[in-house]
């Protein structure tokens, strides 16, 4: 099983918490998706406001580990202090690394991101940077002392799915041993088994999950589909060839004419 | 004194982080605090002093992807 900052799991899925119908809802899909990691952020908390409380309470309920983000900052010194702020209130060095860089495509800054995973590995977080497939970039991540990788494969939340797949088989290659997750631009369970066929250890979800009719029966869906795709990259699959090859031996067979 | 709380100006009579957060009726062990863009622990809020101007973040968990 996938092991992150030397904390096996038992699930290769990590599930966002953010636009669910419900907040029964969102337990539910959590349940089903059988995942061990939730993603979580911070917002400002409104003066006598218990919106943050409640919320809080669901989350341990859950029982699962929390991944907290510094999603929506766009300057390193944003999402050093949101980090620093979030293992606060989660207890936990784990940091989901977002540094925006553009307002449309929500591409991350990765000059920014090498510079604010050097600041936080220094001040002990286990940094999960969501960064793009740039190889360049991935080296610099690891240098800086991040120990996980999360490309993207779309623009998050927009469902297109791996849009740059020999970009994404380079980084498996050319990092065989960093722990490689795809985060954002998932849409369907297929996109999350392309992505597992080539080798990654695991699939981060929000929307397509969150977004779907029924998110706990999608939340089930991605699951199978995310282990299909493990297996079957361990299991070796065929190449794709030009000629057809008939599956039924011919030696032996009848002759009627 | 003036202090800017999450991004709006007030006029509060608080000599500590504390102070400020019992008057707000800010409560729960979820909230994490920022003075000037520096994180106040959760154990320092009652000897942090607080200055005109100061400005105060205070977050708390919310669903995120």
């Amino acid at each position: 099983m996938p092991q992150f900052y030397g904390t096996e799991l038992r699930s290769r899925l990590l599930l966002g918490t953010a636009r669910y119908p419900s907040p029964a809802i969102l337990a539910e899909a959590v349940r089903r998706s059988n995942t061990d990691i939730v993603t979580v952020s911070l917002r400002r908390e409104t003066a006598g406001g218990r919106s943050g409380g409640a919320f809080f309470e669901l989350i341990r309920e859950l029982g699962v580990r929390v991944l907290p983000n510094t999603a929506g900052c766009h300057s390193v010194s944003e999402a050093v202090l949101t980090a620093k702020m979030a293992r606060e209130v989660f207890s936990t060095d784990w940091i989901k690394l977002e540094v925006i860089g553009h307002q449309d495509t929500l591409q991350p800054d990765v000059f920014g991101l090498v510079e604010a995973a050097r600041i936080l590995t220094g001040e002990g977080f286990e940094v999960f940077p969501y960064t793009t497939d740039d190889l360049v970039v991935a080296e610099r991540l690891l240098e800086a002392g991040c120990k996980v990788l999360m490309p993207w494969c779309a623009p998050i939340g927009s469902a297109m799915g791996p849009q740059n797949v020999p970009g994404l088989r380079a980084m498996r290659a050319e990092f065989p041993d960093v722990p490689l997750i795809v985060d954002a631009g998932i849409g369907r369970p297929s996109h999350a088994a392309t992505v597992m066929e080539l080798g990654y250890d695991a699939v981060l979800l929000n929307t397509a999950v969150a977004g779907a009719a029924d998110p706990a029966g999608m939340a089930e869906a991605f699951a199978k589909a995310i282990e299909a795709g493990h297996t079957a990259y361990h299991a070796g699959m065929l190449e794709p060839r030009d000629m057809a090859v008939p599956s039924t031996p011919v030696i032996g067979k009848a002759v009627f004419s | 004194m003036k202090l800017t709380i999450n991004g709006e100006e007030h006029e509060f009579p608080a000599a500590t982080l504390a102070d400020l957060l019992a008057l707000l009726d800010y409560e729960g062990d979820w909230l994490a605090t920022a003075v000037n863009g520096e994180l106040v622990h959760a154990a320092d809020r009652r000897t942090h002093l607080l200055n005109d101007n100061d400005r105060i973040e205070v977050l708390s968990p919310m669903q995120g992807g």
